[in-house]
């Protein structure tokens, strides 16, 4: 089915006239205007969840089970505790890595089937003080390694636009969710493109904040330099309002850094006039479909267009940064996922005798095959023996990586890419081949090498009528260059407006909420 | 940390090796095509080498502005000993149960 | 010192692991405090859930660098912790946050004494700062064992020594010496018993003469400081009787058994560990400032060698005395008190060397325990001392007030007064006594005038016991040699 475009409407929330979901999903703002014509708005905002988004996910499985008691009790308590939050009752999407007290948080992995956590994440702490209706539950790849959601142990989850392919990944369920219009926003962690990819991949914003800007207290860790905890949007605005409530200084992650938040929300219609923009060569050597090419190659005239400065820049070690990636991020990976192993938490093999014996059965049947591939390369290129040759020499090339920008941020305000080579794939397209599957994370990789912040907005329709995504990065705790950026390329485009088709089984749902 | 600096072809008993480091196990049906991949992923990160990184400082923390994060040493509230154990798999009274290691004196 | 046979050298290094006194945990904010229930001071970042991450705890790296100054070791500019990767249940994490290629500090040393009037130097290898595990306790019956977490996460600061060490009492001098000078600091309880302070040992033999080491065994398991002499003494013969036979030595763990008083070869296991140390990133890394280091070092107290030295010039104490003044800080600190309450250095020292030492010894405390439970203790005693001084209280009748001082905490005066216990020194009085005495010892006198001067003690003896011992003998003496020679 093709996408459908938005009629621009000229309804506005509280005419006599019944507003369709599609504008009352569109934002974060738009949602609350019309809780607040309802009279029991808490209830109501549940009951839209418990019955839409569950008729919805029936197809696309962004959430691993919809528990619709736990949602009605948080959406009471949400309501009665923040009367004037910014996000009150608006259901946010929590990837299923996010530490919520009580609830079950998995990782997508069986080894976590039963675990809840004693603590909340500091994220979900700040969503919920300004009265956010958290959603748990969001579909993703075990333990965040991969890029297409098809290594949950609970089943995967399809992109909203084609049944047949994946969201992309590892925050394939935040993006579907987003998407298919089951939640208002969603959040997901980002460590080498796991927002920003399937954000792309669903036509959706996503955001991965400046590493260290967002605390990862609560994030359970995959690879402790390159992880950040990022929104997954509709929309720039609803972005930057998130990333206002999220981020900021935690003295619980000694990472954190200890910087004023600006006020991402405000000004974001600034004029982009005389801003330089950074297009590297070597993002556009690479292959990628044509009509990805194309896309990009059209929205650059946008830019253009609107007054920014094109400017050609290197970033020679691009072509290291996948390499780079899999060697830091699997050993680290392979020490964070140490802990797993059935003693004080977690699944634990029950027929096992001795300890060695319990650890390894415990650890076998507990973690699905890429997770134990990920253990096996990063405890080798840790090992003695190999630890120059791959973790020391991986490292050096990070700083050389990191270099490349800091360069090209002398000449430049921000650089724009592509986000992915390709449009969604089809789902067991790349099972087989872990190496294929790691390359299409090419674009995103060294924005998490050099903890940069980086955004992807969709900016048009590729291959098989499916979205793409277009990249933006900028130096360190510059999010507010990429706000205003993403912001006017949306106004001009309207891609924001671009939907996937509703599935019947939601349009029955529209149908009994539209009263 | 002891190294020789050089990179060898991965082989199944060094893939058996940190299997046993790591705490897996991989049946023997299954070595020969973990081998097979990580050798692939191996051989595509080989291209490492042709970056000359001799001068260069390796990246241990992203951002070099972090530094001296510390906390007061005042008492903070510890977890009540049932949350604690609220995830066990397997305990005795607040004590977490694990099988012996076998041969242990 | 002698070692085994005399034919070979003893080569040993101790690797000290120091719990730190803070409140709170190194990297959470859990309390520290010894044996409460299992698993009560734990929280979701020692318990090493999920998604926590470690925040270092100031306290403790102000510590580190304390007893780094005072072991006189170089302090690392930038430091960074390291993560150790091993699987243990104690170890929720299965990884040690420790310190591996840039510790804290190195180059240090210790001066133990090397027999009379003489020091020796023993190097200081490294210090470095790392989290403990919990405790593992195994079923007696069953198999199965289990986890207090309590003890995770309790900061530690790890000393290891060059192998500078020779015989197993000099390692037993080292441990005391280190004891003494840490708690000097105030940042550890340095408890055996309590786990506060543990000791592992690394111990080789080579011919006299040689330069390289010998195969060295690792031994573990000595829960006191004589169990670490009486190991090493063991190992050494056990070492010099192996190479003796012309076999090597293997290159081993072995464990202490304190009740057969040998050590035994852990099962070797079948690789050595492979820690596959990294940089911890979830740490930033650490400048020692100079700042910190000038604020660490003002607060560093008078140390025990310097105090013994002090005591000696200022106060004229002897060796001996200077020593046992010093043995720990506390006791320094109240002998000065009582020092210059009583202007009597000597006495004070042998008050408190003597009777006060006794008292605490039978008592099960120590001079900060009395002095907890008695906050004017060093002014009684004082008291007491100038009353002995003045000549209001025999030295028996001292000994006496003391005793009940120390059991009630009464007014020394008080007690003096209740108990009679005040010397008779008015001279009117002690006259009568001894014109009596005189009067009743013709014979004594005769033997005194004819240069008998033990006559003198015995017509003493005679006063003291007329006066129920209450009479000032000094003053008794110079009474009746006046009196006689009259």
């Amino acid at each position: 089915m093709p996408p459908r475009k938005k009629e621009i409407s000229s309804r506005s929330p509280g005419s006599s006239e019944i507003p369709r979901m599609e504008d009352i999903l569109s934002s974060i703002d738009s949602f609350r205007q019309w809780l607040k014509e309802r009279s029991e708005p808490a209830e109501v905002s549940a009951r839209f969840l418990a019955e839409r988004a569950a008729a919805l996910d029936k197809d696309i499985k962004a959430f691993m089970r919809s528990d619709v008691a736990a949602v009605m009790a948080r959406s009471k308590k949400a309501a009665k505790a923040v009367q004037n939050g910014r996000l009150n009752g608006v259901p946010i999407g929590v990837k299923n890595n996010i530490c919520i007290k009580g609830a079950l948080t998995t990782c997508g992995s069986r080894i976590l089937e039963k675990f809840r956590p004693p603590y909340d994440a500091t994220v979900i702490e700040k969503l919920e003080n300004e009265g956010a209706l958290l959603i748990d539950g969001a579909n993703m790849d075990e333990f965040a390694f991969g890029s297409s959601c098809e290594t949950s142990y609970f089943g995967l989850t399809r992109n909203p636009w084609d049944l047949s392919r994946t969201p992309g990944g590892s925050s394939g369920g935040s993006a579907a969710a987003v998407a298919a219009g089951e939640v208002v926003a969603a959040i997901g962690s980002d460590t080498g493109g796991s927002i920003r990819q399937p954000a792309a991949m669903c036509g959706v914003v996503g955001f991965k904040p400046t590493y260290g800007r967002v605390s990862r207290y609560g994030l359970i860790a995959f690879a402790s330099s390159l992880d950040q905890i990022g929104p997954i949007t509709r929309n720039i605005t609803d972005c930057a309002i998130l990333l206002e409530v999220m981020s900021g200084y935690d003295r619980r992650d000694s990472t954190s850094v200890n910087q004023p938040v600006p006020c991402f929300s405000k000004n974001l219609s600034r004029k982009i006039k005389g801003v330089k923009i950074g297009i590297p060569a070597e993002y556009f050597s690479v292959g990628m479909d044509e009509k990805v090419r194309k896309r990009i190659e059209e929205a650059i005239e946008v830019f253009r267009k609107l007054g920014a400065e094109i400017v050609d820049i290197s970033l020679p070690h691009t072509k290291y940064a996948v390499s780079c990636y899999y060697i830091i991020a699997p050993a680290e990976a392979s020490s964070n996922l140490a802990r797993f192993d059935g003693v004080h938490y977690g699944y634990r093999d029950p027929d096992a005798e001795g300890l060695i014996e319990m650890y390894t059965a415990t650890r076998s049947k507990g973690f699905g095959a890429e997770a134990k591939r990920r253990i096996l390369l990063g405890t080798y290129s840790l090992s003695s023996g190999y630890y120059d040759a791959y973790y020391l020499k991986a490292q050096k090339v990070r700083t050389r990586i990191a270099g490349d920008f800091k360069d090209a941020f002398g000449v430049c305000d921000c650089v724009l890419t592509p986000t992915t080579p390709t449009t969604a794939f089809k789902i067991g397209e790349k099972t087989d081949d872990p190496l294929q599957m790691y390359l299409s994370d090419i674009f995103t990789i060294p924005a998490n090498l050099a903890g940069l912040p980086a955004v992807t907005v969709p900016c048009g329709i590729g291959e098989n009528d499916l979205p793409v995504g277009l990249q933006l990065m900028a130096a360190p705790f510059n999010e507010e260059i990429l706000i205003r950026m993403a912001h006017a390329f949306e106004r001009d485009t309207e891609y924001d407006k671009l939907l996937p088709p509703v599935s019947g089984k939601g349009k029955e749902a529209d149908e009994g909420l539209r009263r | 940390m002891k190294n020789t600096g050089k990179k060898k072809t991965i082989t199944e008993d060094i893939v058996r090796h940190a299997a046993k480091l790591s705490r897996l196990h991989i049946d023997e049906s299954e070595i020969a095509k973990f081998r097979e991949q990580l050798a692939r992923i191996l051989e595509y990160i080989t291209q490492l080498n042709e970056v000359e990184t001799k001068d260069t400082f390796p990246t241990t923390h992203v951002l070099s502005s972090m530094k001296n994060v510390f906390r007061k040493d005042e008492p903070a509230e510890s977890l009540s000993v049932e949350e604690v154990m609220s995830n066990a798999p397997e305990k005795k009274g607040n004590l977490f149960k694990v099988p012996r290691i076998i041969g242990n004196p | 010192m002698k070692d085994s046979g005399g034919k070979y050298e003893t080569v040993i290094g101790l690797e000290v692991h120091l719990q730190l006194a803070t409140e709170t945990k190194v990297f959470c904010g859990c309390r520290t405090v010894f044996g409460v229930e299992p698993n009560t001071q734990v929280c979701p970042v020692c318990l090493g859930l999920p998604g926590v991450l470690p925040v270092l705890n100031e306290k403790v790296f102000e510590y580190a660098i304390k007893v780094a100054l005072v072991l006189g070791c170089d302090i690392q500019k930038t430091v960074k912790f390291d993560r150790k990767n091993y699987y243990y249940p104690d170890l929720p994490k299965n990884y040690q946050i420790s310190q591996y290629d840039m510790p804290l500090a190195y180059n240090g040393k210790v001066k133990i004494p090397d027999g009379p009037e003489k020091m020796k130097s023993i190097g200081i290898t490294r210090i470095h700062i790392e989290e403990d595990a919990g405790k593992l306790l195994h079923d007696p019956e069953r198999p199965y064992s289990y986890v207090d977490l309590n003890r995770t996460g309790t900061p530690l600061l790890e000393i290891v020594s060059e192998p500078d060490i020779r015989s197993p009492e000099d390692a037993s001098r080292y441990l005391v010496t280190l004891k003494r000078i840490v708690k000097y600091l105030e940042v550890s309880d340095c408890n055996m018993e309590e786990g506060s302070l543990r000791c592992d040992a690394n111990i080789s033999l080579r011919k006299q003469g040689v330069s390289a080491l010998g195969s060295k065994v690792e031994i573990k398991n000595m829960n006191s400081f004589k169990a670490v002499r009486d190991a090493l003494a063991f190992e050494q013969r056990r070492q010099a009787d192996v190479l003796g036979r012309g076999e090597a030595v293997a290159h081993e763990t072995r464990l202490w058994d304190e009740k057969k008083n040998i050590t035994v070869s852990m099962r070797s296991k079948e690789e050595a560990q492979d820690y596959r140390y990294f940089s911890e990133p979830d740490l930033v890394p650490f400048e020692v400032q100079g700042a910190l280091v000038e604020k660490v070092r003002k607060d560093i107290p008078e140390l025990p060698e310097a105090k013994e030295c002090r005591f000696q010039s200022q106060y004229g104490l002897g060796d001996k005395d200077a020593e046992n003044m010093t043995i720990s800080r506390e006791t320094g600190d109240f002998f000065e008190k009582v020092a210059e309450e009583s202007g009597d250095a000597q006495a004070a020292c042998n008050w408190i060397k003597g009777p006060l030492m006794m008292h605490a010894n039978e008592h099960g405390t120590d001079i900060a325990g009395m002095e907890r439970d008695n906050s004017g203790l060093s002014v009684g005693i004082a008291k007491i001392i100038k009353m002995a001084q003045k000549g209001i209280l025999s030295g028996l009748a001292a000994k006496e007030t003391l005793k009940i001082y120390l059991d009630t905490g009464k007014d020394p005066a008080m007690i003096v007064d209740e108990k009679k216990l005040g010397q008779i020194s008015d001279e009117t009085s002690i006259l009568e006594v001894v014109r009596k005495v005189i009067a009743a010892n013709e014979k004594s006198v005769a033997d005194y005038r004819n240069g008998k001067t033990n006559a003198l003690s015995f017509l003493v003896g005679q006063v003291m016991k007329e006066t129920s011992g209450k009479a000032n003998p000094k003053i008794a003496g110079e009474m009746l040699r006046k009196e006689i020679e009259k």
